[in-house]
């Protein structure tokens, strides 16, 4: 017997949840002395009003999908990755090697090896937490904090003393070849006669996050590997009893979700940088445990949650720019979306049980 | 015999040494929609043991959640000694002098027995007097009751019959008067469970009461004053153990005349289809859980093994069904199958025509998150005929398929996209016991099929398995239930403490017999 | 490397200790009682930056320590009230604790001070002040024993003393006092507390109280050495202290040896930008590394096996 109705759990609790994180957000923009509608209207433009702001939304928002997806593949067998920022960041790494091995002819052959290098890298950095929760029992989100750590050391010690351009003061690695640049939202769509700003850095890669999000739902739905996932995520006594190889099915969903973390360097290293450069992740993969959240670990829900905290963010860098409210609210924010829609699932859940109880005896006595 | 009804008979009450040590009037109790308790009244007289009896389901253990103050009552009345109490939780259950053993023990693991006696009811903010003070009342309580325990040993190095006996002392040195004990022998041998009687006599002769929750007619027979029989949440009646008779107690638990017997046609085994040599299982922990066991089942017979829980047979069933290792030799169909776990698993198994119907089917046999139709092939979904293409599975094929399923085997409400969990036990176990005969197996191990199950299914389920065995098919049955095994099996063989003690057939054998056999005496021993 | 540098170098090592053994100790009640604190980190920078903040404006650094530690009690209070009462997971609160720390420190600081995101120094008394222990000037002058007395032993800062008492009282009320009985008992099995007629909901609330204050102590004890507080200054801490309570199997003796081994890992780290061995040099970022890749190693099981309470991460839900 269902206390609520589906579409209560797939929508009314997680739209509550974010109206809560925001009306508190609107509380602190409000407690430092700021206008929270002001505030509002700023971000709405600065992230939709021109092409420019657009292309930056929708940047930031492929990031988040790619990181969303990753947490969310590793939550489907109910592992928390929190390393998500490792393995993108070292999929930055991945990528920055594939770019600057061979002199790329052009950006249709250099993309799929970036691909690949971005989501090798991004995989090897997860399964070691893979293989020693597997095999160990390590907890993986003790090791995935861990090699965050390790892998911000590891690319520190890299960017300084290896890839770094000798005579260079800056750490960073040398820049991409002419053929490993990827279109960006101006290029591709000029042909089409639409004028979009040359110079923003929405690229190829938010198409291969929309192609990501729909193998992610053939994966989850409809394949036998998913059903594996889902179901060692239930009950790992059952999947055991139904010949599921627990340690399998742990190593492959952190593989695919360290591959998903470390795509995301196609975006950021290939698409915007073009170079490996310090703190290229910037919390996005932390931001991927907000959106895989808030999205219910579902492909349209991440997607939409993805979209958000890419206008958030894009909206935010324009409020420190106009407003001088701090990037940090964004940060604020995110923390909140994590609270409500994660944490504090229950306080919004329980009361609306109860609501649809009531109702239904309602409509009972009424029939 | 003499059925009284209790409720209301007793207009005033008075503190007298006389009243009843426990009196519950109209208690009511509903989670949501299902009426857990209805209008339940019982009187336990002072010094008596007192047996509650039951289905699973019936409300029993809800109505002692209530007495001991883990449930608040919607609406009725506990009076004890006389005086009427409030109880909304434990702290004040254990002042009105109630202690409860629960059927899961509330132990801490790692924690010594003392540790565990003084666990809320210490003396001032220091350990040191109390754990002094526990281990005097403890040496007295263990000469006067044959409750004896070490009380330096962590809980996790003592046995369960130990443990249970560190939960009545945690009841007594808290001073209780009214000890409720929730399925006491479920996980004890026959010995063990006896030797608990010993001590619950000793415990009645001081003056303590007793609320035995059970089962089983043949405790209930044996050693309470009086019974309550409860039948979905009501109270069907309260009697005198002596004025009545086990029949009577099993009609009134189920409302209506039980088929102990099921009707089926004698065997006529066929070629062995499993064959078990010297098999032995030593667990994660080091534990050897089945120590050299041989067995053998052949085509169209039922195979019944009983034992108490937790003596072999439940590692016994995860070797065959593939998730368990062990070393030995078994050979199905005559060929013999991996043990190590390295190239076999459920799904190898399943391959090899060892179809299973697991122990625990909340844990193992079902994904209670997952609809319908996704379970309908769980362990099984790697089956051609479920593929749609390389990549994808047939969900289509499947949906229709479940429904097919579910019709044949009366499944309700037969909706594939319901998830398991909104089903009943009952139901649930028909999902469970579909897929795997639908797939049909040379061999299936079923273990506990009625656990959790209501009357009605459980004939339905019988009769499958018999069904089965019609056709020609092995079956190796696991029950803890007496009954089952003896109303099922074609030949009988008891497990204690990972061996075999012994085969009966069910026409040359009985539960006494059965039951010593069970506590691990062989007929030898017992010439001793 | 000679004998002073050694007592300097494990000076320095108690000094970067002292915060990681109170937030380590801080995690040690908390997941004793069966409440894991991915949050330790958040309510780190949030005390850090309030004692920061009122040390600033009111000069002094005990009214920075109260509002340090009320900044950690009201995040704990939140953990709590996610994780406890509301049954939510521990997990996912903690994260979400250290992303608001993170936010609001800066959010709130940068519209308060407008410093980007920095309290005003601190000086006098703004900051804690370093006890010399009786005879420290005297002693010193005696070889071998008297400059590890004057360097090492005296000299530091009240909390850092509190936080070496802080190790036996730890020890004495877990294993001593009722309240440390029941304390473990319920990160062992809940349900036993339970039917023993004890509120599990307080008692976990009781440990996070504990928790908040021991963080609240090591906040300001950063915002006080640092003479101020700045953006994410915690700098992973949180993280480090959980990794040392893992190292120290959530035991109060051997988490004091693992934050002092952390300790020495940073404050060589910091005097060395790298070592040579030989013709290897061991680059700084390993240093740095070094903490997190023993804590795999240990989670491993490769160095023993750190078993955790048993019923930590877990909401309790009542059932028979």
């Amino acid at each position: 017997m269902n206390k609520m109705p589906k579409w209560a759990d797939a929508v009314l609790i997680p739209l509550i949840s974010i109206l809560l994180a925001f009306f508190f957000s609107g509380l602190v923009i409000w407690a430092i002395g700021k206008d929270p509608v002001v505030a509002i209207k700023t971000m709405v433009q600065g992230a939709f009003g021109s092409t420019s702001g657009i292309s930056y939304t929708l940047y930031y928002a492929t990031n988040f999908i790619f990181t969303g997806l990753a947490v969310a593949v590793a939550y489907h067998a109910r592992l928390f990755n929190i390393g998500g920022e490792g393995q993108a960041m070292l999929g930055g790494l991945g990528v920055t090697l594939v770019c600057l091995a061979v002199p790329w002819p052009h950006w249709t052959l250099a993309l799929p090896a970036a691909m690949i290098g971005g989501a090798l890298f991004g995989a090897a950095w997860a399964f070691i937490p893979a293989w020693l929760q597997a095999k160990r029992g390590s907890h993986i989100v003790i090791t995935t904090i861990m090699f965050n750590y390790i892998g911000a050391a590891l690319l520190g010690y890299l960017l300084t003393k290896v890839l770094k351009v000798p005579g260079s003061m800056l750490t960073e690695s040398a820049r991409f070849p002419e053929g490993a640049h990827l279109p960006n939202f101006s290029e591709i769509l000029a042909p089409f006669g639409i004028n979009f700003s040359p110079n923003a850095p929405a690229n190829m890669a938010f198409f291969v996050a929309l192609l990501c999000t729909f193998l992610f739902w053939i994966l989850i739905w409809k394949t036998r590997l998913g059903y594996e996932i889902r179901a060692y995520g239930q009950s790992e006594t059952a999947a055991k009893y139904a010949g599921i190889n627990p340690s399998r099915i742990v190593i492959i969903a952190m593989l695919i979700s360290g591959g998903l973390a470390g795509l995301m360097a196609i975006n950021n290293v290939m698409g915007e940088a073009e170079r490996l450069i310090d703190n290229a992740v910037e919390g996005a993969g932390f931001i991927g445990i907000a959106v895989a959240l808030m999205g219910r670990n579902h492909p349209i829900g991440i997607l939409l949650a993805a979209l958000l905290f890419g206008f958030l963010y894009q909206g935010g860098a324009e409020l420190s720019f106009w407003e001088s409210i701090p990037r940090e609210l964004v940060v604020v924010i995110q923390a909140l979306v994590i609270m409500f829609t994660g944490a504090l699932d229950n306080m919004v859940r329980m009361p609306l049980e109860k609501l649809f109880v009531a109702l239904g005896k309602n409509k009972k006595k009424e029939a | 015999m003499s059925v009284q009804n209790e409720a209301g008979r007793q207009e005033t009450v008075a503190p007298t040494a006389s009243a009843p040590a426990i009196e519950l009037r109209g208690i009511s109790k509903a989670f949501g929609p299902v009426q857990a308790n209805k209008d339940i009244s019982i009187s336990v007289a002072k010094g008596s043991i007192h047996g509650i009896i039951g289905e699973n389901g019936a409300g029993k253990s809800t109505l002692m959640s209530i007495l001991y103050g883990f449930y608040k009552a919607d609406a009725g009345q506990i009076i004890i000694n006389g005086q009427e109490v409030n109880i909304s939780d434990s702290q004040e259950a254990i002042a009105a002098g109630i202690g409860m053993v629960f059927q899961h023990f509330k132990l801490v693991e790692n924690f010594t027995v003392l540790e565990n006696v003084i666990l809320g009811a210490e003396d001032g903010g220091l350990l040191k007097p109390s754990l002094a003070k526990a281990r005097k009342l403890l040496k007295q309580l263990s000469d006067e009751y044959e409750l004896s325990v070490d009380p330096d040993a962590l809980i996790e190095d003592l046995s369960v019959g130990h443990q249970q006996r560190v939960e009545i002392l945690k009841a007594l040195y808290r001073q209780a008067d009214i000890l409720i004990l929730d399925e006491p022998t479920g996980v004890l041998t026959p010995a063990e469970a006896d030797h608990l009687f010993r001590i619950l006599e000793g415990l009645k002769k001081e003056g303590k009461t007793i609320i035995m929750i059970t089962h089983k007619l043949r405790e209930i027979m044996e050693i309470t004053d009086t019974v309550s029989v409860m039948r979905r949440g009501e109270m069907t009646a309260t009697v005198k153990t002596a004025e009545t008779s086990p029949e009577e107690l099993a009609e009134l638990m189920v409302g209506r005349k039980v088929l102990l017997r099921v009707d089926k046609k004698p065997a006529t085994p066929g070629a062995p289809v499993i064959e078990i040599e010297n098999l032995e299982v030593v667990d994660e922990q080091g534990v050897r859980r089945v120590k050299g066991i041989d067995l053998t089942v052949h085509q169209g017979e039922i195979l019944g093994i009983c034992g108490v829980a937790g003596n072999g047979q439940t590692e016994l069933l995860e070797v065959l069904g593939g998730y368990q290792t062990g070393t030995g030799k078994i050979l199905m169909n005559g060929q013999e199958i991996d043990l190590s776990g390295k190239h076999s698993n459920g799904q190898t198994r399943r391959a090899r025509g060892i179809a299973h119907v697991p122990e625990d089917r909340h844990d193992e046999g079902l994904i209670l998150e997952f609809q319908a139709w996704e379970n309908m092939v769980f362990g099984y979904h790697h089956a051609p005929e479920y593929q749609k293409n390389a990549l994808l599975m047939d969900n289509a094929g499947i949906k229709a398929m479940t429904q097919t399923s579910m019709d044949k085997f009366d499944v309700r409400p037969p909706n594939p996209k319901l998830e398991a969990k909104s089903f009943s036990g009952g139901n649930q176990q028909k999902i469970v016991l579909a897929r795997e005969i639908e797939r049909n197996p040379d061999l299936l191990l079923v273990g506990q099929p009625t656990r959790g199950v209501d009357i009605g299914a459980i004939e339905f389920i019988h009769q499958q398995i018999v069904a089965l065995r019609d056709e020609g098919k092995a079956i190796l049955l696991v029950s803890v239930e007496l009954d089952e095994i003896m109303s099922l099996s074609d030949r009988i063989v008891v497990m204690f403490d990972g061996q075999i003690m012994g085969e009966r057939l069910p026409s040359e054998t009985n539960e006494g017999e059965l039951g010593l056999l069970m506590a691990g005496i062989t007929d030898e021993e017992k010439a001793q | 490397m000679d004998y002073l540098t050694i007592i300097q170098i494990l000076d320095s090592a108690l000094r970067l200790a002292t915060p990681l053994l109170l937030t380590c100790l801080a995690g040690l009640f908390s997941e004793r009682a069966g409440v894991v604190d991915i949050g330790l980190e958040g309510k780190l920078l949030a005390a850090a930056f309030l004692a920061g903040a009122a040390a600033a404006v009111t000069g002094s650094i005990w009214i920075g320590l109260l509002a340090g530690i009320a900044g950690s009690l009201a995040f704990s209070m939140l953990h709590g009230l996610a994780s406890i009462t509301f049954k939510g997971d521990q997990l996912i609160s903690g994260v979400a604790l250290n992303f608001l720390a993170a936010g609001l420190t800066v959010v709130i600081g940068q519209s308060w001070f407008q410093l980007g995101g920095r309290t005003p120094s601190l000086s006098g008394n703004g900051r804690f002040e370093g006890w010399d222990l009786p005879f420290a000037d005297a002693m010193a002058k005696i070889p071998v024993i008297g400059p590890a007395y004057d360097e090492l032993i005296s000299g530091h800062t009240t909390l850092t003393y509190l936080a070496l008492l802080a190790v036996p009282l730890s020890w004495w009320v877990l294993y001593r006092s009722r309240f440390g009985l029941r304390l473990r008992a319920v990160g062992e099995n809940p349900s036993a507390v339970d039917t023993a007629g004890i509120s599990v909901v307080k008692l976990r609330y009781a440990a996070l109280v504990i928790a908040g204050v021991l963080c609240g102590l090591a906040g300001t004890y950063l915002a006080s050495l640092a003479a101020g507080f700045v953006k994410d200054m915690s700098a992973g801490r949180g993280y480090i202290a959980l990794a040392a309570l893992i190292f120290a199997k959530w035991r109060p003796w051997y988490a004091l040896w693992a934050t002092l081994l952390f300790g020495l890992l940073e404050a060589i780290g910091n005097r060395y930008q790298s070592i040579a061995l030989g013709d290897f040099v061991i680059p700084v970022q390993f240093m740095q590394a070094l903490p997190y890749i023993l804590t795999v190693i240990i989670l491993a099981g490769f160095v023993g096996k750190a078993i955790p309470p048993r019923a930590s991460g877990q909401s309790y839900v009542k059932e028979r």
